[in-house]
């Protein structure tokens, strides 16, 4: 069963929630909720948590349910963060790194295409390292930022899980990361939105392969 | 309080209009009484100067489930399934504070359609500005988009189309117009009228404070004047959170049938939505302004009954329900308190702490406001201005030594026009995504469709309108504009259901704006007739108006369709060796057209229409694309058939290479008018060679015009029409085309 965070002002939640039920069994799971018991899987979806009006997921890795997801993490349960999902990680400490405001400090909706770099995950189980998925992305806050020897050392530990395609960084991100992973690899933070690319109908399916392997995931211990 | 005194002349009404307030009541009424009045005997809520015209417009059909009236229309897609939807103009707020004026119309058109338990699936969006090289232009545009932006995408509604014009007429007063679609269970939708004396009222959603207080009378139903950004207090300020919360919120309770009826507060805020639905339940309604939850604790009596403070909705509920009602806005986060109760008077009693300080009659308040006759007189001549600007386009767009009669270069110059580039730089600012049904992003199609499973098809939509055409010829341009959205619907194969409008002109005490007004709502009245289409709602904005002059008269017309198989829609070009069809009864002409505009030729006057064959035309386009085989489907609009051929190769990287000598032999026109003539009743289709042939016998077969005009190949654009060729390479046509974010950022 995997578990949807739903945060007052979550927009994706309901898309994402799709995105499992197409691979596997989920749930919501409304932000004040702190018993994940039965949830092997938990993904933090997109949008505006709590209006984000003091900066993207400051006030989100607050709500009791996190707490609740820091501690599944801590025992190995996968988690993945996407966009707003991820900008909350960061602040909750559970990933490397920072989103800052877009390169152009516009909000941009585009789809562009990604390629897999570190497969180690259990989310990549399905990907070769140099994989292309075509995935949108859509945010205002995507610009990914680590200090030089942090970068250095995500790449060199294998934590960069994709990165943008050769000209296709929308942002401005460092080394132009798309998404990175814990140290353990069981979290993972993606600024392209996976669940909107689940039907060749709407633009692609790539980012099924993400939802099959986060429903394949054990329970955690 | 006397004539003389004059108060409520500040407050927008006329010494007739007062006396009329003081016979109904049979004294005069007091500030807080006035205040009510001022509002909703504005035109924006009144509709006092279009309510008679408004009446010609077709509103029945098999499918229509709610019409004009409710807070927006819906029509029946099947399986227990409406669509519902509206739009609604926000255009001076966006002339004096562009991002918030932007971000409170999305607002308050998603308000418009929860408000009757549906849930908002799509936006889109028709704004008119002046032209690019106005640095005001530039900042009115970005700080709309932005301000869209800021709304739709952090309430997760996809901005999924709509077009943006750039015109002179538009420098001092822009338009921004949004609609909103969204879905519901037949069963669960609401009507906002006011039952059952005893129940009790619920506001919730945001506190009330003192923003946009008087916007509905003092800035929308008056010309915008110099020096109006003092005018900025009475723009509301938007907080997409809260209304998220409010939609999340509002559907749950609907769904958990906590409400005997819901209406949003928007212009004119309590008075208005108070008076509406006891108007409509033919009930009386008391409210004491102290249970209120305020911003301000001070605020007076009348600013708590007027003020316009988003993201507030109204609900009256049986009094068993309240306590359920309120613990789920408390789940929700959302303020809710019980301000008032449906009572047996029909009066409107305006309490503050127990004591009385309004008490009229709603008739008097809602349905009494006068109404006025127009004084249409046709101008003796072209109305508005005119300027030679195609040398200079040229010039920058293709080089200095070009010529400004040489096809290519115009072809240039046109694909570079702020109003037929492409405008990914404003709609990569959307998020066009959320939700998981958009099949068609913006500019990916005509018209942007969207997934509905729940009723096991597609729906399509446009939102369409050419000011200029309508300010040459008002009837034949309103008709050009639901033909315009018709056309686009066929592109994808969609049959139209309903239509909403949004009717933007200038003083209608003016003879020429009434004369524009009239004559537009005949035609939009005729097309609808003519092609089976009900309106189901709309919005009137007028006064759109400076001392510079009145705007281009402006009918936007949004239409929604639907269509069965999504899987068999046309991509976005042709491929390598397609043949390009032009189908349609299209007759080119270059009046009232974008070259004409760029020549400073613009007159009054265009080639009457005629509706039926052009219905004919896009029945027969939309049974081909349903059947599948149409690789790509575009009609011929702005910059005519040298743009559209353009685009469409655009959108696939392959050159064309099309003879246009058919068309110039069947319309007896010239070359040049082939090319950049424009007019409606025309769609290019691309196929593949058997399928080509196919299309035209099967066109000959049922009576329509199909005309061969080339293949799809190679790099370039390789045109010819009689006297004139134009040959261009594809990247030239694409660079121009893609102009609009430099000319934005310059």
């Amino acid at each position: 069963m995997i578990g949807v965070i739903q945060f007052p002002g979550s927009c994706d939640e309901r898309d994402a929630l799709a995105a499992c039920e197409r691979v596997g069994e989920a749930r919501m799971v409304w932000h004040e909720e702190t018993d994940l018991s039965g949830i092997d899987g938990v993904v933090v979806p997109g949008g505006f948590s709590y209006g984000d009006y003091l900066r993207a997921g400051a006030i989100a890795r607050f709500a009791p349910a996190m707490g609740a997801v820091s501690e599944f993490a801590a025992r190995g349960g996968p988690v993945l963060g996407i966009c707003n999902g991820f900008q909350v990680l960061c602040e909750a400490g559970l990933l490397p790194g920072a989103l800052l405001p877009n390169g152009g400090l516009r909000f941009i909706c585009r789809q562009v295409d990604l390629v897999a770099e570190s497969c180690d995950s259990p989310f990549a189980a399905e990907l070769e390292p140099g994989a292309r998925l075509s995935i949108p992305v859509k945010h205002m806050t995507g610009r990914f930022f680590a200090p030089e020897a942090e970068l250095d050392r995500l790449g060199a530990e294998g934590r960069v899980a994709f990165r943008y395609a050769a000209g296709e960084n929308p942002n401005g991100s460092a080394r132009d990361i798309a998404g990175v992973t814990n140290e353990a690899g069981n979290v993972l933070g993606l600024m392209p939105h996976p669940e909107h690319a689940v039907d060749p109908l709407t633009g692609s399916d790539d980012g099924l392969t993400l939802f099959r392997a986060l429903a394949r995931q054990p329970s955690p211990a | 309080m006397t004539v003389a005194d004059a108060p409520h002349r500040e407050l927008g009404l006329t010494d007739p209009e007062f006396e009329r307030i003081v016979e109904l009541l049979g004294r005069e009424p007091n500030g807080v009484e006035l205040a009510m009045f001022s509002l909703l005997w504005s035109e924006h809520c009144a509709y006092k100067h279009s309510r008679r015209l408004l009446g010609k417009l077709p509103t029945e059909g098999e499918r229509v489930v709610m019409g004009p009236g409710e807070n927006a229309g819906a029509v029946d897609i099947g399986d227990g399934h409406a669509v519902a939807f509206k739009v609604e103009s926000h255009n001076h707020p966006s002339a004096v504070e562009p991002f918030q004026g932007a971000a409170t119309g999305v607002g308050g058109i998603l308000r418009d359609v929860f408000a009757i338990g549906a849930r908002p699936i799509a936006v889109l969006d028709s704004l008119r500005f002046g032209e690019l090289d106005s640095e005001r232009s530039r900042y009115l545009f970005e700080g709309v988009v932005a301000g869209i932006g800021h709304y739709g995408n952090s309430i997760g509604v996809p901005t999924v189309g709509g077009e943006v014009c750039f015109e002179a007429p538009y420098e001092h007063n822009c338009l921004v117009n949004a609609m909103c679609v969204g879905l519901a269970r037949s069963e669960e939708m609401i009507r906002s009228a006011a039952a059952g004396p005893g129940n009790v009222l619920v506001l919730f959603g945001a506190s009330t404070g003192r923003d946009g207080i008087g916007g509905a009378s003092v800035l929308a139903s008056a010309e915008l004047e110099a020096g109006d950004g003092a005018k900025r207090p009475t723009v509301q300020i938007g907080d997409p959170f809260e209304e998220s919360k409010l939609l999340e919120c509002s559907l749950e309770l609907l769904q958990s049938e906590l409400l005997v009826s819901l209406q949003d507060l928007g212009a004119a805020g309590l008075t208005s939505s108070a008076g509406e639905m006891a108007s409509k339940g033919e009930v009386g309604i008391e409210i004491d302004v102290r249970r209120v939850p305020l911003r301000e604790p001070d605020m007076e009596a009348f600013e708590i009954m007027v003020s316009e403070s988003q993201e507030r909705m109204l609900a009256v509920v049986e009094p068993a329900k309240v306590e359920a009602v309120l613990a789920l806005c408390e789940k929700w986060q959302t303020g809710a308190a019980v301000i008032g109760e449906v009572t047996g008077t029909r009066a409107m009693r305006v309490l503050d702490g127990g004591e009385e300080v309004g008490n009229v009659p709603v008739t008097a308040l809602v349905d009494e406001c006068p109404l006025y006759d127009l004084e249409p007189a046709a101008p003796a001549s072209w109305p508005y201005g005119n300027a030679d600007v195609l040398g200079e386009r040229v010039a920058i767009n293709a080089g200095r030594t070009a010529d400004p009669e040489d096809p290519s270069a115009i072809t240039v110059a046109l694909l570079a026009s702020p109003t037929i580039a492409s405008k990914r730089w404003a709609f990569e600012q959307y998020d066009s995504v959320v939700g998981s049904r958009t099949i068609r992003r913006p500019e990916a199609a005509d018209a942007a469709v969207l997934l509905v499973a729940e009723s096991d098809r597609a729906i399509a939509i446009s939102i369409d309108g050419n000011g200029r055409r309508v300010a040459c010829d008002p009837r034949a341009g309103a008709i050009e504009a639901v033909l315009e959205c018709a056309q686009n619907l066929a592109c994808v194969g969609a049959e139209p259901l309903g239509l909403t409008n949004c009717l933007n002109f200038g003083n209608p005490e003016k003879p020429t704006v009434a004369w524009q007004l009239t004559e537009a709502v005949s035609g939009l009245a005729a097309a609808c007739e003519a092609l089976g289409v009900p309106v189901v709602g709309g919005n009137v904005s007028l006064y759109n108006e400076t001392e510079h002059g009145p705007i281009y008269p402006t009918p936007v017309v949004g239409m929604v369709g639907e269509l069965p198989d999504p899987e068999r829609l046309p991509g976005p070009g042709p491929a390598d060796g397609d043949r390009i069809v032009l189908v349609g009864p299209f007759a080119p002409s270059l009046a009232g057209g974008e070259l004409a505009k760029l020549r400073g030729e613009l007159d009054l006057g265009l080639p009457a229409t005629e509706i039926a064959p052009v219905a004919a035309a896009l029945r027969f386009v939309r049974e081909r694309v349903r059947g599948g085989g149409v690789r790509a489907a575009r009609d011929v609009s702005d910059g005519g058939l040298a743009c559209a051929l353009a685009e469409l190769a655009i959108g696939a990287g392959v050159g064309v290479d099309a003879d246009l000598d058919g068309l110039v032999e069947a319309r007896g026109c010239s070359g040049e008018t082939a090319l950049f003539g424009e007019g409606p009743g025309g769609v290019l289709l691309a196929l593949a060679a058997a399928e080509a042939e196919a299309l035209l016998a099967a066109a000959a077969g049922s009576g329509v015009e199909a005309l061969d005009l080339g293949a799809a190949g190679g790099e370039r654009l390789e045109l010819s029409a009689a006297e004139r060729e134009l040959t261009l390479p594809l990247a030239d046509a694409e660079r121009a085309w893609r102009s609009l974010g430099e000319n934005v950022e310059r």
